[in-house]
Parts: structure tokens; sequence; C-alpha cells
């Protein structure tokens, strides 16, 4: 028997290890490669674009113009400075898209789960098919659902909120409207994030492995306990990242937001009353009427946005994997 | 098809002309040669408990995959259930606990008795079927999300049981499953940093947790190390003090190990039926069918 221990003396020069594609191999290689590179590159491109056309506004107003909430373009000839400052569309475009979250998030699992555990067979396909269509829709369309069908039950339902709930502060009004509230885009924006939630729960309650699901029927489990020590857990990470998504979308939500949020430059925490933020409905609100500085400005919020949605998604990415190191 | 059906005795039919005429025919005869003897004059300690199929079918959609199994499993015993692939056992297993079902297209018929209730009949709550018979799987499969300790427990948590002392069901489990030893220290870590065999004997911990009268395990080593395999073995055959236990194994060496009875199921194509069921030292001396002997001497299978 040999000696492991031993190894001889000297040992023998390593081979080089190549692998010399065929033509074909190499063409695909560089098809796709393009590919991947073209999404970075435009990427990229946006990124430097919006940083050079915004960066006289970063000079001018520092942080000022990410934590400042006055919006005001000035006037030369009558000696005013311009002021730019987008910090209450920040915290608004914040409080729309958790408030959206809010309602989205419990509905969708719960479709997500129903049509995963619950409905019957005839029914999966085509109800499947309706929820990913709600994703189709334009946005302008829920903008004006929200702004003429929605709108009047929602004020109701608002004042019952702050009739009952009122002394809790977010649920406060300082004065009594309530059309075009944060709450109002908020509940429009669930209804557009519904979908992308439910379509990525959906995917991961389907890869729940089938064995622990039949370990947890075989332990004598009811469907519903085991969706809850089974199911959830898996699908943690999967929920997680797909609210992350939704809540992309809602922050990015342009045009029904514009429709149904009374834009305000001060920022306001009471989510039933009519004033709110969204920086993406701002851009739209100012472009058409912006001088050179504004339009500057604009960019400059655009950036802003663009990073924000950019560290949401990479926060998005650490719950996912770190739930995904506990889940699974 | 001759169907020789087991008493309640757990004493296999055998004439006596058939020890005289044939010799033993696999060396596996030896080994299970130990394993009776020990039981040969077994006694159930109730009379009438235990679990017996009785003439079951089963179909996945129109096609019909078992027909006709009767087979009785007395308490205090360990069942191999042997055979090629493809053969019905695992689906056979798969009705003694209503497992069978979560196939779509599922289909059934004959009856299942457990202490003497058939656990098919209407109204019955099937989560509570699944208490008294639990299983253990091909892979072993503990909630990668839970500790050890609450792997153990979690039937517990899933059928909504009251438990007085949690610390020590836990204890005795794992003592029961061989596992105790290995983890008594770390019962907070994770169910997935344990070995494939410790993992296999958590999910037999879990399993005995919920207090089960019936085990089924469907080919629970086949997975596994030799190593890890022998210590399922010995676990299964200390299982045997409080419960049946039903295994399906296509390593015969296994079957010959740890189990009382044996039967053999095959399939010509059609469904799947149970050959021959007998004491496991007759299946592997003296088998009454030649299409056993051949299986169990490996000359096909």
């Amino acid at each position: 028997m040999p000696d492991l221990s031993a190894l001889p003396e000297t040992l023998p020069e390593r081979r080089e290890l190549t692998t010399v594609p065929r033509f074909s191999d190499k063409v695909f290689r560089g098809v796709v490669t393009a590919g991947g590179f073209v999404a970075l590159i435009v990427l990229g491109l946006i990124a430097v674009f919006l940083a050079t056309r915004s960066f006289d506004v970063f000079r001018m107003f520092k942080l000022g113009f990410v934590t400042g909430f006055n919006w005001d373009s000035g006037d030369p000839d009558n000696g005013i400075t311009p002021i730019l400052g987008i910090g209450s569309m920040l915290i608004g475009t914040l409080v729309v898209s958790f408030v959206g979250l809010f309602f989205a998030l419990p509905i969708a699992v719960g479709t997500a789960l129903y049509l995963t555990y619950y409905a019957p067979y005839w029914l999966k396909k085509p109800m499947t098919i309706l929820v990913d269509l709600m994703a189709a829709i334009p946005s302008v369309i829920y903008g004006l659902w929200g702004f003429f069908i929605l709108m009047p039950h929602a004020i109701y339902w608002a004042k019952l909120i702050n009739k009952y709930l009122g002394w809790f502060p977010t649920f406060s009004v300082p004065l009594p409207i309530f059309e075009r509230s944060p709450f109002i885009a908020g509940l429009v924006l669930s209804v557009m994030i519904i979908p992308i939630i439910t379509a990525v729960s959906r995917e991961v309650f389907s890869q729940v492995p089938l064995d622990r699901i039949q370990a947890a029927y075989a332990l004598g489990a009811t469907k519903w306990s085991m969706i809850k020590t089974v199911v959830l857990p898996f699908g943690s990470s999967g929920i997680a990242g797909g609210a992350m998504l939704g809540l992309g979308r809602a922050m990015g939500e342009t045009v029904a937001v514009y429709l149904v949020l009374n834009l305000y430059f001060l920022p306001n925490f009471h989510v039933l009353f009519s004033a709110g933020g969204s920086v993406a409905s701002m851009i739209v609100t100012k472009f058409g009427e912006a001088g050179s500085l504004e339009l500057k400005g604009l960019m400059a919020a655009g950036l802003v946005l663009f990073i924000v949605t950019l560290v949401v998604n990479y926060l998005s990415n650490l719950i996912v994997r770190r739930a995904s190191r506990t889940g699974r | 098809m001759d169907i020789l059906k087991l008493k309640g005795s757990g004493q296999a039919q055998t004439t006596s002309e058939d020890k005289v005429a044939k010799p033993e025919i696999s060396s596996l005869a030896s080994v299970a040669a130990d394993r009776s003897e020990s039981k040969g004059d077994f006694v159930p300690r109730r009379p009438g408990a235990g679990l017996e199929a009785k003439g079951v079918h089963a179909w996945f959609g129109k096609h019909h995959v078992l027909a006709n199994v009767s087979l009785n499993f007395p308490s205090g015993t360990v069942t191999a259930l042997i055979g090629p692939s493809g053969c019905g056992k695992s689906t056979f297993l798969r009705t003694l606990n209503r497992m069978h079902e979560f196939i779509p297209g599922a289909g059934m018929a004959g009856e299942v008795l457990l202490d003497g209730t058939d656990i098919y009949k209407s109204g019955t709550d099937v989560t509570k079927i699944r208490l008294k018979v639990g299983m253990v799987f091909q892979k072993p499969n503990p909630f990668p999300s839970m500790t050890i300790g609450e792997n153990v427990l979690s039937g517990i948590k899933l059928a909504q049981l009251k438990v007085s002392n949690k610390d020590d069901l836990l204890e005795e489990c794992l003592q029961r499953a061989g596992l105790w030893n290995e983890v008594k220290d770390r019962l907070s870590a994770h169910g997935g940093s344990l070995s494939g065999g410790q993992q296999q004997r958590l999910c037999i911990a879990r399993a005995l947790a919920v207090k089960p009268e019936v085990l089924l395990m469907d080919e629970p080593c086949s997975a596994l190390d030799p190593g890890s395999t022998l210590r399922i073995e010995e676990t299964i055959r200390q299982l045997t003090e409080s419960v049946i236990v039903v295994i399906v194994t296509h390593n015969m060496q296994q079957a010959a190990r740890v189990s009382d009875f044996t039967g053999f199921f095959l399939s010509d194509g059609g469904p799947g039926q149970l050959v021959e069921v007998a004491s496991t030292k007759e299946i592997f001396s003296r088998p009454k069918d030649e299409r056993t002997e051949a299986y169990v001497t490996g000359r096909f299978g």
C-alpha cells in the first residue's frame, strides 16, 4: 500500500488546459456578449447624461437640492434668486409608495397563495393570465380610473379612517380636504403593483420543494399550517423581492400619480390630506414650462430618483440573499 | 395469482415439505434467519390492533397501477416491501396513510383498516390519519428554516397538538431515532447542518414525535452511505417496540436485515400485484413462487 504522506520529490510541471471553441460557438458568444453589454452601456449612458446635465444644479445648491423643500425657479428681472429642492417630493414619493405597498402586499401574497394552493385546476390558468394582464393596462388608464371612479369612494373611506383613527398623527388632517391625497395615490399604485408582486410570489410558491410539502402533510398538517411552516418561510425571500420590485415600480410611476395626487412642496405625513409629493410626477408637471436652470433641476431630480431606485433594488437583492440563506 | 395472506399472529403459512424440499437459495437467508428466529414466537400485545390492507387497488388517472393487494401488518413487526421499479410498492405504501391522493387524478379501491377502522371511511379527518400513520421519505427532508429541536417538534406545531413537556419529548424522540448523543449539544443548529444520515434520523425523530402507531418508510436509505444505512437499520429494529414499521426497499440485504416479513411485488406491464408474502426467512430461503426466487437471487430486477 502506498504511503499517502509521501509525495514525489519533484512534481510534474502543470499542463496548460485550453479549450478551443468552434467558430459557431465564437459567433454566438459574440452575439450574447454584445447583448449583455448593450444593457450595461445604456444604463451607464443614462447615468452620465443625467449627471452632466445636472452638474450645475448640484454645484449651485449642493446637498440642499436633496434636503431643501422649496422649488422656486426665481425671477432674475425682479431679483428673486432661484431655489431648487426636492426633499418634499422625495419624502412624498416614499410615503405614496409605502401606502401602495401596504395595500398591495397582503392582496398579492393572498392571490398567489390562492392560485398556487387553493384555486380549482380549471381556474388557475385564466386567473393567472388576468392578473398578469393587469400589468399591461397603461398607467394613464389607472390614473383616469383612480380619478373618476376610485376617488369618490376613497374620499369616503378616508373620512371614515380619519373619524375613527384620527387620534393617530398619520391619520389626522390639518384641514378637511381629502381629494388627491397620498392615500388615494397609494391605492391606485397598489392596484398597479399587485400583478408584479403576485407573479414573483407565485413563482417562488410553485418552487417550494414537494418533499417538504409532503413532509408537513405526513406529519398531520392542515393546509394552512403547511403553508405557514413550509411555504411562507421558503417564499419569504421571493415575497420580499417582489415587494421591492413593486416598490421600485411605485416610486417611478408618473402619469397615474400625476392625475390623482395634489403636488405640494412641503413634507406632509398626513396621508389622508390633499397634499403630497412624487419626484416623477413633479418632473412631468414642471417640464413644459421650465426655463434652462429649472430644466437642469429636473434632470437632477431625475438623477436622484434614478439613484434611489437603484439603491432600493440593491437593498432588495440584499434582503433576498439574506432570506435565502436562512430560508432554504 | 397466488396471494398468501399473513395471519395476525405473525406466522407465515408454510408447509413442512417446502422446508425439506428446497435448499436455501439465497445467501441472504442466513441474515434473515437471525432476524425472524428472534421474533419466532411473537405475539401481538393488543389483539386486533394493527394495520391491514384489504383488496387495495390504485390508479393514476386511468392508469391502473396496483391491483388487489391484501396485507396485514401486525403490531411490533417490520414488514419489507420489495420488488422491481414500477411494481407499485411505493404507491401501495402511500395508500396506507392517504398520501396517495395528493397526486392529481389518483384513485383507489379497497379498504385500509387501522385498528379495525377504515381510514378511507367518509368523514374521516385525513390529518388525524397521518398523525397515526407517519412517513419517512426517500430523501431526507428536514425543514431547513427550523433548528434541529424545532424540526423534531414540528409535527406538534403543524397538527396543533398539546404537549406537557416539550424537552422530554424532544430527548425521547431523538434517543429513539439514535441521534440524541450526536446533536444534544447543538439542538439550536439548523437541520441542514447535519449529514445526510443524521438528517434522515432527524426525520425519523420528527415522525415519532407525534406518537404514530405505524411508520411508513419509502426507501429511507437509498440516498445514504452504507454506514448511515446501518445506523438507520439499527434504529428501525429498536422502533418495533412501539410502532409497526413498513419499509419499501430496493436493497434486499436491507430487507433481510431489518424485516420480520417480506412482501414481493411485481408488475408484468399491467398493474402491480403482491406475488408473495411470508416471513423474511421464508422469502429469502424457500420462496414459494419462482418469480420471487428469481428476484431474491438476483436473476432479474
